[in-house]
C-alpha cells in the first residue's frame, strides 16, 4: 500500500470523455482509472481493458451446484437411506430435477456475487480514495498515474486541453483500506516498518 | 451501439429534460428530507397491523394450530391461500428486473428497484405461512436435509413440498443478491451526498466502498446480465413448483397438467397489479412522475391484460376438462363446487371470475390503460381476484372429498387466522415504508444510463416538426 501521485481531470459529458481518453493514451500516459456515475458502454474497451471472465466463474459455480445436488441426493436415496416410496425406483432422476435446478442457480448466483465483491474489493467498511465527490453524481473522473519523470504541470495543461472542466493534482492511496466514511483514520493500521 | 430499434413515436423514458445531476437530486430528495406526515401515518398503521399479526402468531404458537378454524378435510385454509398469494405477488419484481432486462425493455429502469424490493418483502411474507403452518415452528429446521442423529433420516427429495423449500429459499436469496448488487452504486451516490456523520457511516457501510471504477462497472454489468439470465428460469420455476404442490396430488381440481403455466401467468398478473398499486402511490408521494411515467403505467397494464386473459383461458379450459374428462369427481368439483353460484363456495368462484377475467378486459382501451384512477382501482381488484383464485383452488377442492360422510362443515377463518394475514400486510408495508424512506427507490445509475439515449428519435422528430413551416407540415401529415 503506497501513496501515489495522480493528475485528476473531471469531464461533464461522456462525448468529451471518449476522445480525451484516446488522446491521453496515445500521448503515452497511464490512466489509473476512470470513475463514472453509471456504466458507460465502450469505455472499458477505450481504456484497453480485457473482457471480464466473471460469467465463466458463474458457469463453474453453476455446474458445481448441479453436481452437488445430484451427487448428494443420489447418494442419500440409493446408498445411505433408500426410502421405499410406493415401490417406485430409488434412483428417481425426474423428481430431482427441481432441486438440482434450484441449487444450480443458487450456487451460481451466490458464487458470482462473492467473486464480484472479492475482485472489486467491495465489503462493508472497505474504503477507497475518492478522487472527486461528484464521480457518483454527474461527473466522469479520469485519474492519471504519475511517475517521478512525469511533468505534472504539463500533464494538467494537456488534460485541460482535452476538455476536462476541472483539473488537479492529488497525492493519494491507490489501494483500499478498512475505514469509515465519517472518519478519516484507518480502522486497522499496518505496523510501521522500521527503516533498516 | 444500441442494437434496439427505436420508433419515432416512442416517448422518452424520462420526461422533463433532466440532466444527470437533476436525476440524482430528484431521487435522493425523499431520502434526505424529513419524512412527511403521510409517511408517519402509513408507517404507524403498518406497524400496528404487524403487531396484531405478531400477537396472532403468538396465539398459534402457544395454543397450537387449533387457533385456526381448519378442520378435518380443509387442512390448508387461509394460510396456504395467503402463502401462494404472496409468492405470486413476489413474481413481478424479478420478472421486471430480469426478463425485461433480457428483452431490452428500457422502461423497466423506472420501476425495477421498487418492484424488486416488493418481491423480497412479498417472499418474506409468503415464507411465514408454511413455516407457522407446521404447528411446531421450533422444529422448522427439520425441512432442511442435514446429517442428523435420527438415522440420519433425510428429507424426501421426491416431494414437491421439499422442492418448495428449495425453490422459495433460492428465489429469496437470488432476488436479494440481485437487488443489493444493483443498490451498491446508488448507495455510493447517497453516501457522497451525505451531510451528517451518521448518514456517511451508514451509507458508507452499505455502499461497500464503491467508487464507480470502469473495471468495476464492467464486472457489474456482467454480473447483472448473468443474474438476470439465472433469474428468468428461476422465476418461472418457483411458481411452477408451487403449483406442483397441488398438481402432483390426486385431489379433483388440483390434479391437472395445466397448473404450472396457469400459476405462473396468475403470479405475473397479481404481481404487476401490486406493482401498480405501489408505484402509483410512490410517484405521487415522492413526486417521481417524470420517472414513473404514464408510459410505464400503460406498459404494465398491457402485461396485466395479457396475463389476465391467459388466466381466464386456463379457467375455461379447466371447466371444459371437467366436463370432457367424464370423470364424475372432476365434474362435481368444477361444475358443482365451483361454477355453481348457489353451492356453498360458489360466491368465491364468481368473485374470482369477475375480478380476474372480466374486469381486466377494460384495459383493451388505451384511454383506460392511461387513466390513473382506473389503474389504481383495477390493481386492487386484480389482487382481490387472485386471492379468491387460491381460495377457490384450495377450499372448494378440499371441503367435499370422495366420501360424503367425511364432508366438512362450512369453513370460515378464525380471527387469529385473519390476524396472521393482516400481520403479513403489516410486515410488507413496514418494510416498504422503510425502503421508500431510506433507499433510492429508483435505480439512479440505470436511469442515467437510459437518460440520453431514450427517445432520441422522438425528441429529434418533435424538434423537426416544431421548426417545420405550416404548409410543409400539412403537406407531410395531411394525407
Amino acid at each position: 500500500m503506497a501513496k501515489k501521485t495522480f493528475v485528476v481531470g473531471a469531464f461533464s459529458d461522456e462525448a468529451v470523455l471518449f476522445p480525451a481518453v484516446k488522446k491521453v493514451r496515445t500521448a503515452g500516459y497511464k490512466i489509473h482509472d476512470v470513475y463514472t456515475p453509471f456504466p458507460v458502454h465502450g469505455l472499458d474497451h477505450a481504456l484497453g481493458m480485457r473482457e471480464t471472465s466473471l460469467h465463466t466463474a458463474g458457469f463453474i459455480y453453476g455446474i458445481t451446484g448441479t453436481t452437488t445436488a445430484l451427487s448428494c441426493i443420489s447418494w442419500i436415496f440409493t446408498k445411505d437411506w433408500p426410502l421405499n416410496i410406493g415401490g417406485k425406483p430409488h434412483f428417481a432422476l425426474p423428481a430431482w430435477v427441481p432441486i438440482t435446478f434450484e441449487l444450480t442457480v443458487l450456487f451460481a448466483a451466490v458464487g458470482m456475487v462473492l467473486t464480484f465483491c472479492y475482485l472489486c474489493q467491495l465489503a462493508p467498511f472497505v474504503k477507497k480514495h475518492t478522487f472527486h465527490i461528484r464521480a457518483t453524481d454527474d461527473l466522469f473522473i479520469m485519474a492519471i498515474e504519475c511517475t517521478d519523470k512525469t511533468n505534472t504541470d504539463e500533464l494538467q495543461a494537456f488534460l485541460s486541453s482535452t476538455g476536462a472542466t476541472e483539473v488537479n493534482l492529488q497525492h493519494a492511496e491507490a489501494g483500499w483500506w478498512y475505514g469509515r466514511y465519517d472518519q478519516e483514520q484507518q480502522l486497522i493500521t499496518e505496523p510501521k516498518a522500521t527503516v533498516a | 451501439m444500441h442494437l434496439k430499434y427505436e420508433s419515432q413515436l416512442r416517448e422518452p423514458l424520462v420526461t422533463g429534460n433532466k440532466d444527470y445531476h437533476q436525476v440524482t437530486e430528484d431521487i435522493c430528495r425523499p431520502i434526505e428530507a424529513k419524512p412527511t406526515k403521510l409517511w408517519y401515518v402509513g408507517f404507524f398503521i403498518a406497524v400496528t397491523l404487524l403487531m396484531f399479526g405478531v400477537y396472532s402468531v403468538y396465539r398459534e404458537v402457544t395454543y397450537g394450530i387449533g387457533q385456526w378454524n381448519l378442520n378435518k378435510t380443509i387442512g390448508w385454509g387461509w394460510d396456504i391461500t395467503n402463502f401462494v398469494w404472496w409468492v405470486g405477488i413476489g413474481h413481478a419484481g424479478t420478472l421486471i428486473s430480469a426478463i425485461l432486462l433480457l428483452f431490452r425493455q428500457g422502461w423497466r429502469t423506472g420501476v425495477n428497484r421498487a418492484a424488486e424490493a416488493m418481491t423480497i418483502f412479498a417472499v418474506m411474507c409468503a415464507g411465514q405461512f408454511p413455516i407457522f403452518h407446521m404447528g411446531r415452528v421450533w422444529m422448522a429446521f427439520f425441512v432442511l436435509p442435514y446429517p442428523n442423529t435420527r438415522g440420519p433420516l433425510w428429507t424426501n427429495f421426491n416431494s414437491p413440498l421439499l422442492w418448495d423449500v428449495f425453490a422459495i429459499s433460492t428465489y429469496f436469496t437470488v432476488s436479494l443478491l440481485f437487488w443489493y448488487s444493483g443498490l451498491i452504486p446508488d448507495f455510493a451516490t447517497v453516501r457522497d451526498r451525505a451531510k451528517t456523520k451518521l448518514r456517511k457511516l451508514l451509507y458508507g457501510v452499505a455502499s461497500f466502498g464503491w467508487t464507480g471504477s470502469t473495471k468495476h462497472w464492467q464486472r457489474h454489468e456482467s454480473l447483472s446480465l448473468v443474474l438476470a439470465g439465472l433469474s428468468t428460469p428461476l422465476v418461472l420455476s418457483v411458481h411452477t413448483i408451487v403449483s406442483f404442490d397441488f398438481a402432483t396430488s390426486v385431489i379433483p381440481g388440483w390434479h391437472t397438467t395445466i397448473f404450472p403455466p396457469y400459476f405462473v401467468a396468475g403470479a405475473v398478473f397479481s404481481g404487476f397489479a401490486m406493482v401498480q398499486t405501489l408505484m402509483l402511490m410512490l410517484r405521487k408521494i415522492f413526486v417521481l412522475e417524470d420517472y414513473i411515467t404514464l408510459g410505464h403505467i400503460e406498459a404494465m397494464n398491457k402485461v396485466i391484460v395479457l396475463t389476465g386473459s391467459i388466466v381466464g383461458c386456463a379457467y375455461l379450459t379447466e371447466l371444459f376438462m371437467g366436463w370432457y374428462s367424464q370423470n364424475k369427481y372432476e365434474g362435481y368439483t368444477f361444475w358443482y363446487s365451483r361454477a355453481n353460484l348457489f353451492s356453498p363456495y360458489g360466491w368465491s368462484y364468481w368473485g374470482m371470475m369477475a375480478c380476474n377475467v372480466i374486469s381486466p378486459q377494460l384495459f383493451w382501451s388505451r384511454k383506460l390503460r392511461r387513466n390513473l384512477f382506473v389503474t389504481f382501482f383495477m390493481s386492487i381488484i386484480v389482487n382481490i381476484g387472485m386471492w379468491f383464485e387460491r381460495f377457490v383452488i384450495i377450499v372448494t377442492s378440499l371441503y367435499r372429498d370422495y366420501l360424503p360422510s367425511s364432508w366438512s362443515p362450512y369453513y370460515s377463518p378464525s380471527i387469529w387466522e385473519m390476524g396472521f394475514y393482516a400481520g403479513t400486510f403489516g410486515l410488507f408495508f413496514t418494510c416498504f415504508f422503510l425502503f421508500a424512506k431510506y433507499f433510492p427507490v429508483i435505480a439512479i445509475a440505470e436511469i442515467k444510463y437510459v437518460l440520453k439515449v431514450s427517445g432520441d428519435n422522438y425528441k429529434a422528430g418533435v424538434e423537426k416538426e416544431e421548426k417545420m413551416p405550416v404548409e410543409e407540415f400539412v403537406h407531410e401529415y395531411a394525407h
